[in-house]
């Protein structure tokens, strides 16, 4: 079973993707219910939307205790949660990836796109359709963290032992790979 | 905006749509001024929408109101992190194209402001930034989807503090919904005839069950149970306008109604957040306001 944070975000759209790939999964509202599932996927939606309801419900330790064990899945706010530092404006993290990363590293609205990146999971390139909505750029990859795609030049996908980021949305399109990538790890 | 890279795109109504997604579950504050809209972030608002009065104040002072002015809105797009949207005359799409030159996030054509245009909406197709439009029924809502809106937003009846209009809204376009989906296909012209909505848009609300963009709710939120109502009764997500800053408490209040749009359905965690809250704004009751004092008859 996958959970996903269901905080704030759009959740219901990995929910989605992973009906699609026969996945068994449930949003995630409450820290008791991390006790339930295998792997977690934190959404896009707003980071400090996220991390005052973190604040409020005491997240920290439990999602720090859950990603010890278990394989967790970042995009966008996700993957800024997840990171070990933020910028523009520093905010705190779970530091459970070693990148840093700088919001809305690509603009405002109006500079969000959509591209063909290249997702390349097992040595074999293949081209993925990305959009990419106020997001957040990596901008220092840790030695020990895989670069899994790029785009215009970026890395805009990266993995580090049981934690995936990435900093499109792949939820918003039709390409179930990088879902399906993850569900392989979690082993679902 | 071209590129090397013909794959390179922006402003596509999926990147409009999209913005709108990471919205979902989450509070967009009314703001008018910069400090307002760093309270409104450290509440955990997951947008600020700038505006030159709350609803409740042009309510009680008239004359007429515009999108706000360029330096306040140069103030609160410096002070916070999360998305800017900004409201716009009905029908005024100069000011449109000064919000999306200025790098706001999402524009609101809004009946909330005094209408510029009494017969036209923006074509909001023209613009890269995405918009987001109120509506009192479904015929509405796919008229300005026709017309390129990414968001649709209940009407409700601003400043009034009132939920009863949002509900009411929200119910018609819920239950216009249903009624399209139990139709046969030799019977939707004659529904989007009715509707006064273009027939692919109903076509596809018959097929699907909801509308092709987010369905947020606004006008009249004033509680952390108001926001609770309204996500029950389908809303994605939710507005709240005077309901915030014309409180006795407006950060405290303000974080109430974002722990109340997550946790919608869980009544003890609406009982913790709703303690101690202070003074909610004082309401005005529907049935005493005059037909021309309504601001959600503006726009069709």
């Amino acid at each position: 079973m996958i959970g996903i944070l269901g905080l704030q975000g759009d959740y219901a759209a990995h929910g989605k993707m992973l009906d699609a790939l026969n996945t068994p999964n449930r949003v995630v509202k409450k820290t008791e219910q991390l006790a339930e599932i295998d792997g977690l996927i934190f959404p896009g939606g707003e980071s400090t939307t996220l991390i005052k309801l973190m604040d409020a419900w005491d997240w920290w330790q439990p999602l720090t205790d859950f990603a010890a064990k278990k394989p967790v899945f970042g995009t966008c706010a996700g993957m800024i949660l997840v990171a070990k530092s933020v910028a523009n404006p520093p905010q705190k993290s779970l530091d459970l990836i070693d990148i840093d990363v700088e919001r809305n590293g690509y603009g405002r609205q109006i500079d969000s796109f959509e591209d063909t990146g290249a997702f390349r999971p097992d040595g074999q390139t293949r081209a993925m359709p990305m959009m990419f909505i106020r997001a957040p750029r990596i901008a220092r990859l840790g030695e020990g963290v895989e670069a899994l795609a790029e785009c215009r030049g970026d890395v805009v996908m990266a993995r580090q032992g049981k934690v995936l980021v990435a900093s499109f949305h792949p939820e918003l399109t039709d390409d179930l790979g990088v879902h399906r990538y993850f569900a392989e790890m979690v082993g679902v | 905006m071209s590129d090397n890279n013909t794959n390179h795109q922006t402003g596509t109504l999926r990147l409009k749509t999209g913005l709108a997604e990471m919205l979902k579950g989450g509070v967009i504050m009314d703001v008018v001024t910069a400090e307002q809209a760093k309270i409104a972030e450290d509440a955990g608002a997951t947008s600020v929408m700038a505006l030159e009065r709350v609803p409740a104040d042009i309510r009680a002072e008239g004359g007429v109101s515009r999108m706000s002015s360029i330096e306040k809105l140069r103030e609160i797009m410096e002070v916070t992190s999360i998305p800017v949207m900004a409201k716009v005359r009905i029908g005024h799409f100069a000011e449109a194209q000064m919000l999306q030159a200025l790098g706001v996030d999402y524009v609101d054509e809004s009946e909330v402001l005094t209408p510029a245009d009494e017969h036209y909406h923006i074509d909001k197709l023209a613009f890269e930034v995405p918009f987001v439009c109120g509506c009192r029924n479904l015929g509405e809502a796919l008229r300005r989807i026709g017309e390129g809106a990414a968001m649709i937003r209940t009407k409700g009846e601003a400043g009034s503090g009132n939920i009863v209009e949002a509900v009411r809204h929200m119910r018609t376009v819920t239950d216009e919904m249903r009624r399209l989906t139990t139709l046969r296909p030799e019977q939707l012209m004659a529904a989007a005839k009715d509707l006064g909505a273009p027939y692919e848009l109903v076509q596809w609300v018959a097929q699907n069950g909801k509308l092709p963009v987010p369905n947020f709710a606004a006008g009249g939120v004033a509680t952390p149970a108001d926001a609770s109502l309204m996500m029950q009764l389908g809303a994605e997500a939710v507005f709240v306008g005077s309901g915030i800053f014309k409180s006795g408490d407006p950060a405290i209040r303000a974080k109430a109604i974002v722990e109340a749009t997550t946790h919608y359905e869980d009544p003890d965690v609406l009982i913790r957040v709703s303690e101690n809250l202070g003074e909610a704004m004082v309401g005005i009751n529907i049935d005493t306001l005059d037909e021309k004092d309504k601001l959600q008859t503006r726009g069709w």
